[in-house]
């Protein structure tokens, strides 16, 4: 294109598989979590079979969700802030591939690994030791590529975005290598390095702060690009984001034993975890402030504009799941929710109303740039998707609390003479409707990706076109 | 001294660390910087902008895609 030799040619090329990919996997992942949320409604559907029961799959649902989709969204959308804030092409195109197909394949090795029921057992670490160590060398990579092209930054600061983008990525290397670290006994088959109440509480460092880092801080990256500039005005407080920054990195370190509470861990840690979590809440607020701030004086855009829609929406769901985690993480509180279905909604109110959200609002932003479109090929689509998003998770989310609640009342609930007043059947039985509720909140949520499937597939479409007709007319421009 | 001191200090140190990036970031002389980084999400735009104009294109429209969706 003529326009290469004027201005700095951004890599785009691996931020549009990234997030193409992203659309994919959230498909196959969301679809898992639907098939397993239909699974209770009507047990029958494990189809009595090893590979399809509701024990194999749910990792399935939550690594593809998660890494599959959520890693996606993150690889693509740091690949391109860090590019266009530091207005320099992407370090180590060849490298950056790698990290493109080096992903796709440990997402093929899950897929084939979980239903075939080769796990580590550790939660959202299941992965055996060879992917553990592939996942170690893309993820090496993906950390060298990104802090390769800050280095070639033209501008002297380094933008906030890439502040949180990094710290996710150093995070996670450490966490990922150290809460994997095993005795490979074959294969396919590992025991972890640790024992006991160590092994549980490394397991739970690693575990909270796969949301701390994974699901929080990189998606904040995303935040704090996509929102200012999807509502065309610099973030509120730029000094807010230095402080957000800090804080949050500094104290979602130490929230991990909240998952914890009342076993073999000690006391004083179930307790220390508690007080670091209830402190979270300061700094996940004042991120969620910077953001929705950020909007003053373009509110007026929220009437037209879906995709601010969507970034406007996740950050108030962020705000929600982060003041209901550090009352979940009291140790009262917890003693009603833990082991409840109100763990799972809390979960899915971060993961849908924040992550996923987040995601979608940006990857409309990032999309039609990258396929050198001006928008996406229908923005009637996004606005049909973000309502069906929304439908879908408040259902999603109201059912898993009605029936966590409903859950701890009823194990908890003794008779005069200590016996128990229900037995785990009846809340079974009583959680059934619930089921039904949260599998009709997957399906709108569902429902709602595969439109935008459709609407990025048009939009690549016409972008391909553009593309072939302005190489057409630019030739003949340069040749004059 | 037992390893109880060193983790007081340690808190007291974590505290102070954080006040002082407080302080760093809110104290005045900072801001012209803070500002110049707060718009670096769009510096790019008018890189493209400007270059555009320098290069004498007529034609806006790969100016135009990288500008933000706007309604």
């Amino acid at each position: 294109m003529s326009t290469a030799t004027i201005q700095p040619t951004y890599n785009y090329k691996v931020v549009r598989q990234f997030a193409i990919m992203a659309v994919v996997w959230a498909i196959v992942g969301m679809g898992m979590g639907l098939f397993i949320a239909t699974q209770m409604v009507f047990p029958e559907l494990n189809l009595d079979l090893p590979w399809t029961s509701f024990g194999r799959l749910r990792p399935l649902h939550t690594n593809a969700v998660i890494f599959a989709f959520g890693g996606c969204v993150l690889f693509a959308t740091s690949y391109y802030v860090v590019q266009r804030t530091c207005q320099a092409t992407l370090a180590m195109p060849g490298l950056a591939s790698f990290t493109f197909w080096g992903w796709q394949l440990v997402i093929v090795l899950a897929a084939i690994t979980l239903p075939m029921g080769m796990t580590s057992s550790k939660e959202y670490a299941e992965l055996e030791w060879p992917i553990d160590i592939l996942i170690a060398i893309v993820w090496v990579s993906y950390a060298i590529v990104f802090f390769a092209t800050i280095m070639k930054r033209k501008a002297k600061h380094i933008y906030v975005a890439n502040w949180f983008f990094g710290a996710f990525i150093i995070t996670v290397a450490i966490l990922h290598i150290v809460n994997s670290a095993s005795v490979p006994v074959t294969l396919t088959k590992s025991y972890s390095a640790y024992a006991g109440a160590m092994d549980a509480m490394i397991q739970w460092w690693y575990g909270h702060n796969a949301v701390g880092f994974f699901l929080t801080a990189g998606f904040l990256g995303m935040m704090y690009y996509f929102v200012p500039k999807q509502a065309e005005r610099p973030v509120y407080s730029y000094r807010l984001s230095i402080v957000h920054f800090w804080a949050l990195i500094a104290i979602y370190i130490w929230a991990g034993p909240h998952h914890l509470h009342y076993t073999a861990l000690p006391d004083w840690a179930q307790s220390l975890g508690m007080v670091m979590s209830l402190i979270l809440l300061a700094p996940s607020w004042g991120g969620m402030i910077n953001g929705i701030m950020t909007l003053s004086g373009a509110w007026h855009k929220l009437r037209t504009d879906p995709i601010l829609r969507f970034l406007v929406v996740s950050l108030s769901f962020y705000g929600m799941s982060t003041f209901e985690g550090p009352m979940m993480a009291i140790k009262t509180v917890n003693a009603l929710s833990h082991y409840t279905d109100w763990t799972i909604g809390h979960v899915h109110s971060g993961a849908l109303g924040w992550v996923a959200m987040v995601s979608f609002g940006s990857l409309y932003h990032l999309i039609p740039k990258v396929c050198g479109r001006e928008q996406m090929y229908s923005i009637g689509l996004i606005n049909t998707h973000f309502w069906l998003a929304t439908i879908g998770t408040v259902l999603y989310v109201v059912a898993m609390w009605v029936n966590g609640i409903t859950q701890g009342l009823m194990w908890r609930a003794v008779n005069n003479d200590g016996t128990l007043t229900y037995s785990f059947l009846e809340s079974v039985t009583a959680s059934h409707f619930g089921y039904v509720v949260r599998a009709i909140g997957g399906a709108f949520f569902l429902a709602g990706v595969l439109i935008m499937a459709y609407n990025l597939y048009r939009t690549v479409k016409l972008g391909s076109e553009n593309q072939q007709e302005g190489e057409a007319q630019a030739s003949p421009a340069q040749m004059a | 001294m037992d390893i109880n001191d060193l983790r007081g200090l340690s808190t007291v140190l974590a505290m102070i660390a954080f006040l002082g990036v407080c302080f760093w970031a809110y104290s005045g002389h900072k801001k012209r910087d803070f500002n110049e980084a707060a718009s670096l999400p769009f510096a790019d735009d008018e890189a493209h902008i400007n270059t555009r104009h320098a290069s004498g294109l007529a034609k806006t429209e790969h100016a135009d895609k990288d500008k933000g969706a706007i309604q």
